[in-house]
């Protein structure tokens, strides 16, 4: 690696080789196929620039000036079952699944029983011994739209698979775990996630990211949800990656007729994040919820971008993102609706809050409607505010010091967001995350 | 317990007081009556520390006191208390996290040791019967769904755990049916001794059925212009506000 450093793009392409290398049997594997054919993509794309629209507020230049290594290229750092504890949540059942770097550990995994036929691991893993499997979704997934997307293509080696058969219920969430570390390289972390939930089975994923050490690194992350007829998906994405690092995740999912999904998106942490969460509404009635809850403070960024894409009718969509900014952070909502031509009786429901805690504190919020069925419903609202002065005054006319009247506002504006998790015990270990991220004395409902 | 002097105060700009004269002792009930916009809630705002109202001139002890020396949380620490007219909706939040913190933080202020849970729920049990308040409110939001007259009785409730040195009721009756009237009258009557003091912001007499006052004050454009025993109140009930209004008015002109 010379001393000097090289533009994004130029670097990406020139360090393919020597990771190939590394990949030793994994070159001959069909998802090299794509590998190679994304790298070649990438080399006639450009990485995004505020003179895109879809990236006119999120100024990704610091990431773009860092020559990350991607992390199949590198040892694997190890961790024991003790050193993952703390980023594990816990007080209820799961399945676990441990990914360092992006890439699966099978020691630290623990998937346990599944029903006849599920597939719970990871996605190199899986590939071996399920093939076929892979294939036929891998060569469905998704469009690869901006050089983000076509990087993680064309490096990732690894990433969650879970395979639900047709009919099959998987009873306990599946927690996944991505830890992203590197005492001494500047690492790129590219999980590709691939998710298939047959005609009437149903999961519910706890995706978190958190980084250990001060060292920055890119977590750049794909993910495709497969799902299918009357299948039920809760996808909840923990975002707590350490605060010199840089996240970004394109989220797509493809739902067929009578399906119901659940998107929940939590962000706590990274220097720069950004998410696209789109979804495709491919089968008649299906509903689909998109949750989300953003914090940030110091300088961080936070962008949001998602996007329903009504394609049959009599399907409903509702979406609730709410925010909290504090000292000089900035966020970014953009939410797109397209309710096409043959979308009739869609119900489609968005709203966007966000409260900045500091004059400092800046959001761009933007819906987007675009509508060509004539029988729909469909709202948008966008509100930026602060604390309520009156709320805070009652609060404090009973005793109460104005900095815990503060948290109390706070924890009361993130609480319908946190409130839609359907895990108690999650409940309470986000509401203390609120907490400890923004710095604040925690509010707890305890006895 | 609570001089008045000359108070004057403002809201965005707007002079809503003019000069207010009231001394209450310990063992009262004071009513502050008067029509829309005469100054009564703005009253009961500036003395509990409402950031939103300005004082512009003035004094007011409490206990002693210089009030506005105090921010909101110091004077409830102190013992003072107001019943809000709108009760704010805490989601996420429950009652019992809510009291049990802010009885925790005046009993710091007084170097009092914190209540334990168990002490804490017995409390709660106990003055949430006198009010017919369901046991398991305890765990709901704070005032989250509540209807009007249980926001009112959720006031009340807190009172009777804080136990307040003073207490200011801004128009508590105003959405209650009767029996709902009844009930907060009794958790007041029940409260009310001679070591506390009361002031009732009210419009209508109803309420000082149940709560009987010591003494009525008549409140117009930001002044105490008539003083009375509990009769004024029947009075005003009568006659309405004009007949002393009125007399006022030809003074000004």
């Amino acid at each position: 690696m010379s001393g000097e450093l090289k533009n994004s793009k130029d670097w990406y392409l020139s360090v393919f080789p020597s990771f190939e290398k590394k990949l030793n049997g994994g070159s001959k594997s069909f998802l090299h196929g794509i590998r190679k054919e994304a790298l070649a993509q990438l080399a006639e794309m450009s990485f995004p620039t505020l003179r895109n629209e879809d990236w006119k507020y999120t100024d990704i230049s610091p990431l773009l000036k860092n020559n990350f290594i991607p992390a199949a290229s590198l040892e694997q750092v190890s961790f024991t079952g003790n050193e993952i504890e703390k980023y594990l949540f816990k007080d209820f059942d799961f399945h676990l699944l441990v990914f360092i770097n992006g890439v699966y550990s099978t020691e630290l995994s623990k998937v346990g029983a599944l029903p006849k036929g599920a597939v719970i691991s990871g996605l190199s893993k899986a590939s071996k011994e399920n093939p076929e499997l892979i294939r036929r979704y891998t060569g469905k997934s998704t469009v690869r739209d901006n050089a983000f997307n076509t990087l993680n293509a064309a490096y990732a080696v690894d990433g969650l698979f879970i395979y639900v058969p047709d009919g099959k219920i998987i009873e306990k969430p599946v927690q996944v775990l991505f830890i992203n570390s590197s005492p001494d390289k500047e690492i790129l972390s590219v999980p590709k996630n691939l998710l298939v939930a047959g005609n009437d089975s149903n999961v519910s994923v706890i995706a978190s990211y958190a980084g250990s050490g001060k060292n920055g690194y890119f977590s750049n992350i794909v993910s495709d949800l497969f799902i299918g007829e009357r299948a039920t998906v809760d996808f909840c994405k923990i975002q707590e990656e350490n605060d010199n690092s840089y996240h970004i995740e394109k989220v797509q999912a493809y739902q067929q007729k009578g399906s119901v999904y659940n998107h929940f998106n939590i962000m706590f942490g990274a220097a720069i994040s950004r998410n696209d969460i789109n979804s495709v509404l491919e089968g008649e009635n299906t509903e689909t919820h998109y949750y989300g809850l953003y914090l940030a403070n110091g300088n961080r960024l936070v962008d949001n971008h998602t996007f329903v894409d009504h394609a049959k009718p009599n399907c409903m969509s509702n979406e609730l993102y709410k925010g909290i900014l504090d000292d000089e952070s900035r966020g970014v909502f953009n939410g797109k609706i397209i309710v096409r031509q043959d979308a009739q009786k869609t119900n489609a429901y968005q709203k966007n809050k966000t409260i900045l805690l500091s004059k400092k504190a800046k959001i761009d919020t933007k819906p987007q409607l675009e509508i060509f069925a004539d029988d729909v419903k469909c709202s948008h609202g966008a509100t930026v505010g602060q604390l309520d002065e009156e709320s805070e005054f009652y609060i404090r006319s009973r005793g109460i010091p104005q900095e815990i009247a503060k948290s109390m506002l706070i924890r009361a504006f993130a609480n319908d967001v946190v409130e839609t998790l359907k895990i108690d015990a999650l409940k309470e270990q986000l509401n203390h995350k609120i907490f400890e991220h923004l710095n604040r004395v925690e509010i707890e409902n305890k006895l | 317990m609570l001089t008045i002097k000359n108070l004057k105060a403002s809201v965005a700009g707007k002079e809503i007081l003019n000069g207010i004269d009231l001394e209450i002792k310990a063992g009262e009930v004071h009513a502050i009556m008067g029509p829309n916009g005469s100054g009564k809630s703005t009253l009961a705002n500036v003395l509990t520390g409402n950031a939103n109202y300005e004082v512009t001139g003035g004094e007011v002890l409490f206990c002693g006191k210089n009030l506005f020396d105090m921010n909101s949380e110091t004077r409830a620490r102190e013992g003072m208390f107001l019943a809000f007219q709108y009760p704010i909706e805490i989601p996420g939040i429950s009652n019992a996290t809510f009291l049990k913190t802010a009885m925790n933080e005046i009993r710091k202020y007084h170097d009092q040791a914190e209540i334990t849970s168990k002490e804490f729920i017995s409390l709660l049990k106990e003055k949430s019967k006198l009010l017919n308040m369901d046991e398991n409110m305890v765990s709901r939001y704070v005032n989250v769904g509540f209807s009007g007259g249980e926001k009112k009785r959720n006031e009340i409730l807190q009172m009777l755990m804080l136990e307040p040195k003073f207490v200011l009721l801004d128009e508590t009756d105003s959405g209650l049916d009767i029996d709902a009237l009844r009930i907060v009258a009794n958790g007041v009557n029940i409260y009310r001794n001679s070591g506390n003091a009361f002031l009732v912001v009210t419009h209508y007499q109803r309420l000082l059925n149940y709560i009987v006052p010591d003494f009525v004050h008549v409140l117009y454009k930001g002044r105490i212009i008539k003083s009375g025993g509990k009769e004024l109140a029947f009075e005003l009930e009568e006659k309405g506000y004009d007949w002393i209004i009125n007399p006022e008015l030809e003074k000004v002109f």
